[in-house]
């Protein structure tokens, strides 16, 4: 018990030290090397530790701070749950604090305050923590606020930009009226406990209509924060304005964090869920999904392309959420905890292969100074490790075997798959249409996918800062390979991680579902052997087998007879000359088909314009060609919402007349009323 | 679900001809060439027939045998040939009639066979007969007419999903109720045939008005401007 | 109850097998070359032409060009080995094989996805704007098929209660004569879908190398000497694969279900005169269509997926009882 303490408590002050220790960046650049990060990476470690014992059986532990307010202290609670996700904050961190020192360079000369940087950082990471500690609203909401504000001051980083300013301040408003949300849902169930901790929470039952009202706000609360269309527009904006490995924590942990928060809110907390509950997330998971998917594809700003596929897979996970919570309600309890599995799965592999990206757009852009791909090109030849691990984290995204991806997706069509067993015949026929999206979204991320890596890194490069692009430091490389390896860990050994997930699940709801059983860990058979299995490790050893066949084959052929060297030539060019980089299919050609499809449900501004030499009227001098494409979440939702409330703010500007005598006249009204109140 | 496979063979053709029925409202819903449109309803009179001859041939229903071969006759054969001469004298047999937005369009149609199959539920639960699976197709084919009405321009090919509803009447009547009193089953052909005829009438008097046979264009006639 | 050896012999059975697939289907895509040449009035090429070809490209040098990476030049095999492995995973000559529970229906549609990634990421690597256009709009037609694939395999999935290829072909094996409509919706949707993944008439020529007209062809152009064998075998697999499933999900009759010398015979004549049958209804439709512009591709798709969703729906409203 009390190596587990020490670890605890290790993984909190180490990411609260390092905050401080950075207050001295600024004079001191070099500590940043030595103290900073290097503390953050004994937090990460510190965390994977909690979350490794919390797997060996170890029984949770509670514990009482004399923080907070004097009737009201700090409740902190571990269980499997919590150590799950601290697992995966710890991992992220870990990585971070490998790739930080070399990404942080750049910002050694520039006009920026290291210390703040460090110093939110810190802060940050300790706020995550503390949120998936936490055993009571009080605690929660305060960690919670700590995390969203340090990470303001993270997107804020780079203040020079207006661009940065303005998602700066969308990303905290958003998160203000989420937190808020929040604040309403918990108070709603501290209303029926009469005591703000969960353990009294746990214990009361709520009337289905306040449950239902609980559920509601906790869903846009923790759904603000977590991204889920039409309340995700601050993620666009606001991850790629945050430097890179922020952007990383962000996109990889912080969301996480969010969907921690509803799973404990409607799994734990509310107790008996409504099956109405299960369609509307459902029908939000999919509709957010494909959203995120398609915009993702028009983008040419990688990180913002990055930002939308995060979108994207929250979506994912909460089709799996909202299917478990089908299954729960309806008496499955076995396809529910399938369902919850899925859900965790792609959490576990969300958090892994976009850190895994964004940390890779962050090395692309320190070293090649761009981040349009528009610019970039051949970055295989001049970044190779970068790229191999870039392209493991593009197979993982895409949903492919053998990676992890490939494993919460298959996870999840298995749950969609028993619908049959459900009752109601309209539930029967649109869970199959809502994992027909599913897989529609998965074909379109691939190929989004083969257009970032084909674009940024394959052909010839189409600027000149890339064209000299060095590879990463080893920290960058390191860190992104350590995440590489576990993307493809994670896919081949499902039936050990499906295994640890089932222990989360039989905490949360008491209910099980048999991993592997019947046929060994090889076989990853969740409902039965005969209905669906699906052995990663074979498939791997299958690939291994082959690659040995044919290098025998290889081998011996070039015994037999010599094998020149392979020669290189011009690629085919229809005998009009050498191509040049611009020839190339460029990031917006290739999305142009699926654009065409899906036009009408996007808004589409397209411009081309063409500059007419002044001398010869029938000679174009320039061809200008922009594209952009507008969020019709923004247009359908957001601008209405402005406009209404600046119609309302104007009309109760009336009241301010600057005629004094009015003044006094509410004064006097307002006393009488007072007066007239008291009798 | 393993009792389906063991109803007898007929049983199973009158299902699977009743989905051939529902892609053929589909189909219709989806075709924009107007000559495409009226030969997929002459093959939904054609299924129509063969799956109430093969119902008479089940239930030993003579008169079912007469309404096969009246639909054979009139749905698959006459107002098809009447569609296509009055389509030609008219010179817009070979035109166009854009659908709006198929893609929606074809959700939406999706959407109410679910519908349709949600609002049948509870009747089936308490039937016996296995034909009672077919009304939820047939209440589908009455919403997807109406569908089609909505979503077309032209007139002829509103005629034609009129006609598909009133298919989709005809085949609620048969696997409901094994057939209508043969008196109301005369009556309905006749009153077909004779919107049929009257709608020629009209066309001519329509484009002679308005000088084009857009429904759209309709409000023309109307007395006041706005 | 199988002892060592014989579970030995039963995954050496499965590998001969899949190699037995992989030799026999050049011999398809001959065949179906073959019928289509008849019907044009032209002369067929000799039975065996594509052997011919394969055994001159691998003895022909590999030419790279100057930008082409890593990724081009292991693609053909990263290719070729997915398709290898999905045709090990189908039911072919024997239902129950061993390696058929290593991947199910989902899994085998991963695989190609797999595959197909990679050719995509190939015609893009050497910086030419066909490999672009043909990466592009494989992935677009890929990304359309996949809802209409899935549903069919649901519509499968939810008939015999299982994912599981052998599964399948089991249930639909041991049921007497019976009229389906999903399963008749199904197979029209699996035969649009096979034919856009394939790449044959009318969503792409495979016979042409006009840019207006190629897809895969497009994205190959590059390849020399070996791996261009590669990459064609690869296809004529991915084309024969496609055919035996059509062919072993929805007619199974005749298919073995034990390691019998005898049954095996049986199943190697049946699925020949299948695949036959199919390769020639094939040819005749190739023969009557025209190929579609690109933008119609999504509406041939379209009506892919709706026939696969009315399979569906017509199982749930129909037959579930």
């Amino acid at each position: 018990m009390s190596i587990f303490t020490v670890l605890l408590g290790t993984s909190l002050c180490a990411a609260f030290g390092s905050g401080i220790a950075a207050l001295a960046a600024d004079r001191q650049p070099a500590i940043l090397d030595w103290i900073v990060f290097p503390l953050l990476a004994l937090s990460g470690i510190a965390a994977i530790s909690v979350c490794l014992m919390m797997f060996s059986d170890f029984p949770g532990y509670a514990v009482v701070l004399p923080l907070g307010l004097p009737w009201l202290q700090w409740h902190l609670h571990i269980d499997i749950l919590a150590g799950f996700f601290l697992g995966i904050i710890g991992i992220i961190t870990f990585a971070v604090s490998l790739f930080g020192p070399g990404y942080l360079r750049e910002y050694f000369h520039s006009d920026y305050s290291l210390a703040v940087l460090g110093l939110a950082t810190g802060l940050f990471i300790t706020g995550m923590q503390l949120v998936v500690m936490a055993d009571d609203a009080f605690v929660f909401m305060v960690a919670w606020e700590l995390m969203s504000v340090s990470s303001y001051f993270l997107v804020a980083y780079e203040h020079k930009e207006s661009a940065n300013r303005r998602a700066a301040f969308l990303y905290l408003l958003m998160a203000q009226i989420g937190a808020l949300f929040i604040l309403l849902g918990f108070g709603v169930l501290a209303a029926f406990a009469g005591d703000f901790s969960f353990e009294s929470i746990r214990i009361t039952t709520l009337t289905p209509f306040w449950a239902a009202i609980s559920f509601s706000l906790g869903l846009v609360g923790f759904g603000m924060k977590a991204g889920i269309v039409p309340l995700h527009v601050w993620l666009p904006e606001a991850h790629p304005a945050a430097p890179s490995h922020i952007s990383a924590l962000m996109s990889g942990v912080m969301l996480k964090v969010a969907i921690y928060g509803f799973i404990r809110l409607v799994f734990d907390l509310l107790g008996e869920p409504h099956w109405g509950w299960g369609i509307v997330l459902l029908v939000a998971g999919s509709v957010t999904a494909l959203y995120g998917v398609l915009y993702a594809l028009m983008q040419h700003d990688l990180k913002r392309l990055l930002a939308y596929h995060s979108v994207e897979n929250i979506g994912i996970i909460y089709i799996g959420l909202g299917l478990s919570i089908i299954f729960f309600s309806t008496g499955l309890y076995t396809f529910g905890v399938l369902g919850l599995i899925a859900a965790l799965y792609h959490t576990l592999n969300h958090a892994l292969f976009k850190s895994l990206l964004f940390l890779g757009a962050g090395a692309m852009l320190a070293r090649g100074h761009e981040r349009n791909l528009e610019h970039m090109g051949g970055l295989i030849h001049r970044m190779p490790w970068t790229a191999l691990f870039f392209l493991i984290g593009c197979i993982s995204i895409s949903a492919l075997p053998p990676f992890n991806g490939f494993v919460s997706e298959w996870l999840t069509f298995q749950t969609a798959l028993q619908a049959t067993k459900l009752e109601s015949g309209v539930l029967r026929a649109v869970i199959p249409i809502t994992a027909a999206m599913l897989a529609l979204t998965g074909a379109l991320a691939a190929a989004c996918f083969v257009k970032v890596y084909g674009i940024a890194f394959l052909g010839q490069a189409r600027s000149r800062h890339v064209r000299h692009a060095r590879e990463a430091s080893r920290g960058m490389v390191l860190a992104q390979g350590l995440l590489a390896v576990l993307c493809l860990l994670f896919g081949v050994l499902p039936t050990v991680t499906v295994a640890a997930l089932n222990r989360i699940a039989d905490d949360l709801t008491g209910y099980g579902v048999v991993a592997a059983t019947q046929k060994g860990w090889l076989w990853l058979t969740p409902i039965a052997p005969e209905v669906a299995s699906y052995s990663a490790p074979l498939i791997l050893l299958g690939v291994f087998i082959a690659i040995v066949v044919w290098a025998c084959l290889y081998f011996y052929a070039r015994r037999r007879r010599r094998i020149q060297p392979e020669p290189r030539k011009p690629a085919w060019d229809c005998g009009f000359g050498p191509l040049n980089s611009r020839m190339q299919y460029s990031a917006t050609a290739f999305a142009m088909p699926i654009r065409h499809v899906f036009r009408s449900l996007m808004r589409l501004h397209e411009d081309k314009v063409r500059e007419m030499d002044p001398r010869l009227p029938t000679h174009p001098s320039a061809l200008r060609y922009q594209f952009h494409a507008d969020d019709i979440s923004w247009h359908y939702l957001y601008l209405p919402v402005e406009a209404l409330l600046h119609a309302a703010a104007r009309r109760v500007s009336r009241i301010q007349t600057g005629h004094l005598r009015h003044y006094l006249a509410y004064s006097f009204f307002t006393l009488l009323l007072l007066l007239w109140l008291i009798t | 679900m393993n009792t389906y496979a063991d109803l007898p063979l007929l049983q199973q053709t009158i299902q699977t001809l009743a989905a051939l029925v529902l892609v053929s409202s589909f189909a219709l819903l989806a075709q924009s060439r107007v000559i495409a449109t009226i030969q997929v309803f002459a093959w939904q009179g054609l299924l129509l027939a063969v799956i109430t001859s093969l119902i008479a041939w089940e239930t030993g229903l003579t008169h079912l045998y007469i309404s096969a071969a009246m639909t054979l006759a009139l749905k698959a054969f006459f107002v098809p040939w009447l569609l296509i001469r009055q389509a030609r004298k008219l010179g817009i047999l070979r035109e166009f009639d854009a659908v709006i937005r198929p893609g929606i369009t074809l959700m939406a149609a999706g959407s109410l066979v679910i519908f349709c199959y949600n609002v049948v539920l509870p009747i089936q639960r308490f039937t016996q007969s296995i034909t009672r699976d077919a009304i939820a197709i047939s209440l589908a084919l009455v919403m997807i007419g109406m569908l089609m009405l909505i979503t077309r321009r032209k007139a002829i090919t509103q005629v034609v999903a009129f006609m598909s509803l009133e298919n989709g009447l005809f085949f609620a009547a048969i696997s409901a109720t094994h057939g209508m009193p043969m008196v109301v089953e005369l009556g309905v052909a006749f009153d077909v045939l004779i919107a049929a005829v009257i709608f020629g009438i009209f066309f001519f008097h329509i484009r002679d008005s308005i000088e084009s046979l857009d429904v759209d264009q309709l409000s023309r006639l109307a007395e006041t401007d706005e | 109850m199988v002892d060592n050896l014989n579970a030995v012999a039963v995954w050496w059975f499965a590998l001969s097998q899949t190699v037995l697939f992989v030799l026999i289907a050049p011999l398809f895509t001959s065949w179906v070359r073959r019928i289509k040449c008849y019907l044009q009035n032209r002369q067929p090429p000799v039975l065996l032409q594509p052997y011919r070809d394969l055994r001159r490209l691998f003895a022909k040098k590999v030419i790279f060009a100057h930008n082409a990476s890593v990724v081009f030049r292991s693609a053909p095999y990263i290719v070729c080995g997915t398709t290898v492995m999905a045709a090990a995973v189908i039911p072919f000559l024997v239902v129950e094989i061993p390696i058929a529970a290593m991947a199910d229906a989902i899994v085998l549609v991963g695989m190609f996805a797999l595959g197909r990634f990679f050719l995509a990421l190939a015609g893009l690597d050497v910086g030419t704007s066909f490999g672009g256009m043909g990466s592009s709009r494989e992935m677009t037609i890929a990304a359309l098929a996949e809802p209409a694939m899935l549903m069919v395999v649901f519509t499968l999935a939810m008939l015999a209660s299982s994912t599981n290829l052998s599964t399948i072909v089991t249930y639909i094996l041991n049921q007497e004569l019976v009229i389906r409509p999903s399963l008749l919706f199904a197979l029209l949707a699996l035969v649009l879908v096979g034919i856009a993944e394939t790449g044959r008439f009318p969503v792409d020529n495979p016979a042409t190398h006009l840019e207006l007209t190629m897809i895969h062809e497009a994205m190959i152009l590059e390849y020399t000497g070996r791996q261009l064998a590669l990459m064609e075998l690869a296809a004529q697999l991915k084309f024969t694969i496609y055919a035996v499933l059509i062919v072993n999900l929805f007619f199974p009759w005749g298919i073995s279900q034990s390691f019998a010398p005898g049954a095996l015979l049986l199943a190697a004549f049946a699925l020949a005169a299948k695949l036959a049958v199919l390769g020639a209804f094939l040819a005749i439709s190739e023969t009557a269509m025209a190929k579609m512009r690109l933008f119609m591709v999504p509406t041939f798709l379209a009506v892919a997926f709706t026939l696969a969703l009315l399979g569906m729906l017509s199982f749930i409203m129909l037959e579930s009882l």
